[in-house]
């Protein structure tokens, strides 16, 4: 059992372990979920100190077999594009506990129990490297978030958790049959040496197959994504879901779906996935204008923020979908920053929900007369939402503009627009909630806040300012492995067409310039 | 040859498990009287414990492969899989019905018996290797069910579904009776080699062959409830009593199915591409029929019916794949389904109190907070019937599904996988109302589960889990099995 294995394992003994405490010992649960949650990021920063930058492929591998025949095998391991999302997965999850710290008083136990159980699933999902594993782990996530939902969320919870179950299942139901497909013909679920057998050509993809097999995939990965227009049950779950429940789906499930597009579409299916690139481009642009218009006339901060997650999510499918180092390393980075930033502020809405139990932005006004500290950090999250230097998104949507400018100027000219819109709402809200004339309710029961509170955004506002300020520590470990990527998609291109640059129009051209085809 | 009727030792103990259910069965019938009153508990260890002695029977007699009473029956890796499998289905369904029976006043020996005596039908349907001990061994299954459907006899729905039950069964054995009398008169055989032979032979025509098989077809696809000779079970299910629906739900088409395999796949496989095309259309109806119509369903026990149909379409997916692969995953999938399905009925048997009163989805409301351990195993059964991973229920799909990819059947596995994406809303369902309701009536005065009724839940549960978990060795020998000796 290696580093990486010892950390999958601990959330899920924790969960067992959980299970088996006597309900009624409400805090015994909740400390020994934090222990646990502490224990699983300690490790997961030895695995950043054990990561060696400079290799390609995976670390941190181990590869035995599960199930004899058909042959499954527990294969693991990690490079530089799961490496850090696997971290953020680790590094929220405790302050998912602490933040619910309070506001769970129902079922307690199982509350805290599904969140070990989503961490194990998910750190699961970015670790597998079996397709069948890695199926295994996608389902096992939705279950504790939809009972996350289900039970502890707000009035609609029941139709939230519904929606958002049957949305990603019905989309991975066909990634399963795909799954299975590409099994009948490589005979085999490890995803690396399907790869191979596909970048060899000892297994030739037609053309219509490449094209099914790779909408299948993104359809899943879109809809976990969501992007527009299979988003619509985002906003529901977001805005049903309990404070945790909002944090764990927005900061790190959401990354699945463009962790799955990174790592399964673009290698497997290369050809298609650049056919197929200038639809979803379109589909990612429409996303972020959309979700930004969407978000500026919400009245719920809640909601907002779940739609400004479409807009920025569109921004990472942009970038994925460029083709290009630059967009894709920005897309990458802006997973772990919308992580951060969005996690803080779902953090910060459920901090002011829990005084004042509304999320109507009309219901507050004034806030930050008293609640000064509380106003300050809201404000430091929403600067770094909307992309201001030196805080962390900035250098990802920047990084992702910029691929895209590589790929086809007319597309940032167009995403440009959303980093515009989403300065609007933010500030707008901002400035309704905070500023403005102070109600009774909101002066007397809007108290700064407390040490747990802090305990929670604290290490969130560091991340914001540390991954604004010197994104050297993260990048340089994804730019390795996302060139390895490229190149994947890029020899698939060039075998298929005979070794020969393909011939392309003019901007087909200025795609491929950017990353695929730089003589390595 | 002069032939030689005692039967050897060996064929004995190729017989072991039917005798020793037949003698349990009588034992318990001449017990009845004696107990009823005193120690009415006593039938159902003494069945349990003939049971459990059946399986050691059935274990031992697999390592002795081979036909028994000159060639009526043969032991072999299939046979004795099913074997298996129908008597733990009859365990499951004893556990379950210890707190039914003592809650209905109706504990006797005559119940255990006919228990047994069905499952012995089902042994010997299961091992059969001659078409008069298959229709017998059905007979023998199907006539004690009849009876057990209609047990409770002071209950109307009883009574509805044993006639029904009746009616329409024996309807349908006829339709199996004539197929089996057209084969004979084709090929002046009746078991099952030789019948084989006799149709591989060139002269043979194949078209009357192909009438005994849809007319075989028509009476086994009523008995494993498939379409669309389905409408019988959802007014069966509902009416029986609801360790009898668990029953008839696993126990009978199982066995069904197993002869379904065993006829179409030796007998009938030079005809397979006759037959294959009838079965994906009967696969899909049973599919889609089965999960739509259980959307709208608010009784438990009809969505569990509508949802056993939805299963049988899948098994059948697996069956119109006609290959060896696609033989093991339907074992796979119907030991799966048969825990699953005994679980969740056992939850039913929990709450469905003095009477079946409580069978509405809403009288689940808010289990999870007053029996959360009762709560988490109809979880387990669920996300199982849903065919997530991790449990049985999802390799038992993942296995039928990709027999029907091998055997280029991509439309039925795309629409099949998506007709299971449609079954997670009614299941999900009930998660919703055991969770995410506020406790009712019903909830609120439930007592804990008894002994029995806990092993009912708990067994098949680790069943679910070890399926889900460590396929590998189950697998490795239905692929065995699958192949018929070939």
């Amino acid at each position: 059992m290696n580093l990486l294995e010892i950390l999958i394992a601990v959330p899920a003994a924790g969960f067992l372990v959980t299970l088996f405490i006597p309900g009624a010992q409400e805090q015994l649960v909740r400390l020994f979920t934090l222990a646990v949650s502490f224990l699983a990021f300690a490790l997961s920063l030895g695995l950043v100190a054990g990561y060696e930058s400079g290799k390609t492929g995976q670390q941190f591998v181990d590869n035995i077999v599960w199930i004899a025949k058909p042959e499954i095998h527990w294969h693991v391991g990690i490079d530089g594009l799961s490496l850090w999302l696997i971290v953020l997965t680790a590094f929220l999850t405790p302050i998912a506990i602490l933040v619910s710290w309070r506001s769970v008083q129902k079922q307690v136990k199982e509350f805290f129990a599904f969140l070990l159980l989503l961490e194990f699933g998910l750190i699961g999902v970015f670790a597998a490297w079996d397709l069948f594993l890695f199926y295994t782990f996608w389902e096992v996530v939705l279950v504790p978030m939809y009972f996350l939902i289900g039970i502890w969320g707000h009035d609609r919870r029941i139709y939230a958790a519904l929606k958002f179950f049957l949305y990603t299942f019905a989309g991975s139901v066909l990634m399963l049959v795909s799954i299975i497909y590409i099994y009948t013909l490589a005979g085999t679920f490890d995803y690396a040496t399907i790869l191979e057998l596909f970048r060899s050509g000892r297994i030739g993809l037609s053309h219509t197959e490449e094209t099914l097999l790779f909408l299948a995939f993104f359809l899943a990965f879109a809809i976990k994504v969501p992007l527009f227009p299979v988003h619509t049950w985002l906003p529901d779950a977001h805005v049903e879901a309990p404070t945790a429940g909002s944090l764990m789906l927005a900061s790190v499930m959401l990354k699945m779906g463009t962790y799955g597009l990174v790592r399964f579409c673009l290698p497997m299916f290369p050809l298609a996935a650049r056919e197929n690139a200038w639809w979803i481009n379109v589909l990612a642009i429409i996303g972020i204008i959309y979700g930004a218009l969407v978000a500026m006339v919400q009245p719920n901060m809640k909601k907002l923020v779940a739609y400004s997650s479409v807009s920025h999510l569109g921004f990472v499918v942009l970038g994925i979908f460029s083709f290009t180092q630059m967009g894709l390393d920005g897309a990458v980075y802006q997973m772990l920053n919308h992580g951060i930033s969005t996690g803080a502020l779902f953090v910060l809405v459920g901090v002011m929900y829990e005084r004042r139990h509304s999320l109507a932005i009309k219901d507050f006004g004034g806030v930050a007369t008293v609640a000064p500290w509380l106003a300050t950090v809201f404000l430091i999250t929403t600067l770094a939402s909307i992309g201001l230097p030196m805080l962390n998104n900035f250098v990802g949507e920047f990084l992702i503009l910029q691929g895209a400018a590589q790929a086809r100027f007319v597309w940032t000219a167009w995403a440009a627009i959303g980093v515009i819109l989403s300065a609007c709402y933010m500030l707008w809200m901002y400035q309704r909630v905070f500023f403005g004339e102070l109600s009774d309710e909101v002066k007397h029961h809007m108290p700064d806040f407390n040490i747990r509170e802090w305990a929670c955004v604290v290490p969130l506002v560091v991340m914001m300012v540390w991954m604004g300020m010197y994104s050297q520590t993260f990048i340089p470990v994804v730019s390795e492995t996302n060139s390895h990527i490229l190149d994947q998609t890029g020899t698939a291109i060039a075998r298929a067409s005979g070794g020969a640059v393909l011939a392309l129009s003019p901007s087909d051209g200025a795609i491929l310039n950017g990353g695929a085809f730089h003589a390595r | 040859m002069p032939a030689s009727f005692a039967p050897s030792p060996t064929d004995l103990l190729r017989f072991a498990p039917e005798t020793i259910l037949t003698i349990a069965g009588t034992l318990l019938m001449v017990l009845d009287p004696l107990f009823a009153r005193r120690t009415p508990r006593l039938f159902g260890h003494l069945s349990i414990v003939a049971l459990v002695a059946a399986i050691f029977a059935a274990v031992s007699a697999n390592s002795v492969h081979g036909v028994a009473f000159s060639g009526l029956l043969i032991v072999d890796d299939f046979g004795t899989y099913f074997r298996v499998l129908v008597l733990c289905i009859g365990i499951l369904t004893v556990l379950s019905s210890y707190r039914y029976l003592s809650r209905e006043d109706a504990e006797t020996g005559e119940y255990h018996a006919l228990i047994l005596f069905s499952i012995m039908g089902q042994c010997v349907m299961v091992t059969a290797n001659d078409l008069i001990m298959i229709f017998i061994g059905l007979e023998i299954s199907s006539i004690a069910s009849y009876v057990l459907a209609g047990y409770l006899r002071n209950d109307k729905r009883n009574n509805e579904a044993a006639l029904k039950y009746f009616l329409l069964g024996s309807f349908a054995t006829g339709f199996f009776l004539y197929g089996v009398a057209i084969i004979y008169g084709l090929t002046a055989k009746t078991q099952l080699p030789a019948i084989r032979a006799a149709l591989n032979a060139p002269d043979t025509s194949l078209m009357v062959a192909g009438v005994a098989a849809a007319l075989m077809f028509v009476g086994l696809c009523f008995k494993v409830s498939g379409a669309p000779f389905q409408v019988w079970a959802p007014d069966v299910y509902q009416g029986a009593p609801a360790p009898v629906s668990a029953f008839m739900a696993t126990g009978p088409k199982a066995a069904a199915f197993a002869i379904f395999l065993r006829i179409f796949l030796t007998v009938f496989d030079r005809i397979s591409a006759t037959w294959a095309p009838v079965v994906w259309v009967c696969a899909l109806a049973s599919m889609t029929i089965g999960n739509f119509a259980a959307l709208t369903q608010n009784n438990l026990k009809r969505m569990l019916a509508y949802s056993s149909i939805a299963h049988a379409g899948y098994i059948l997916v697996a069956l119109a794949s006609d290959s060896d692969f696609g033989t093991s995953a339907a074992m796979f999938y119907l030991a799966a389904y048969a825990l699953m399905n005994l679980g969740a009925f056992a939850v039913i048997v929990y709450i469905s109190g003095k009477g079946e009163k409580h069978l509405r989805i809403e009288d689940l409301a808010g289990l999870g907070q007053r029996q959360p351990f009762t709560a988490a195993m109809m979880t387990v059964f669920l996300l199982s019937l849903i065919g997530v991973p991790l449990t049985g229920g999802f390799f038992g799909k993942f296995y039928i599904f990709r027999a029907a990819l091998d055997s280029h059947l991509t439309w039925l596995a795309v629409l099949g996988l998506l007709n299971s994406a449609v079954a997670a809303y009614y299941y999900l369902r009930l998660l919703v109302v055991m969770y995410m309701y506020e406790p009712g009536e019903v909830a609120n005065a439930l007592e804990a589960p008894g002994p029995g009724l806990r092993a009912a839940l708990v067994l098949p549960a680790i069943g679910t889990f070890v399926l889900g978990i460590m396929p590998g060795t189950v697998l490795s020998f239905t692929q065995n099995a699958a192949l018929f000796g070939k």
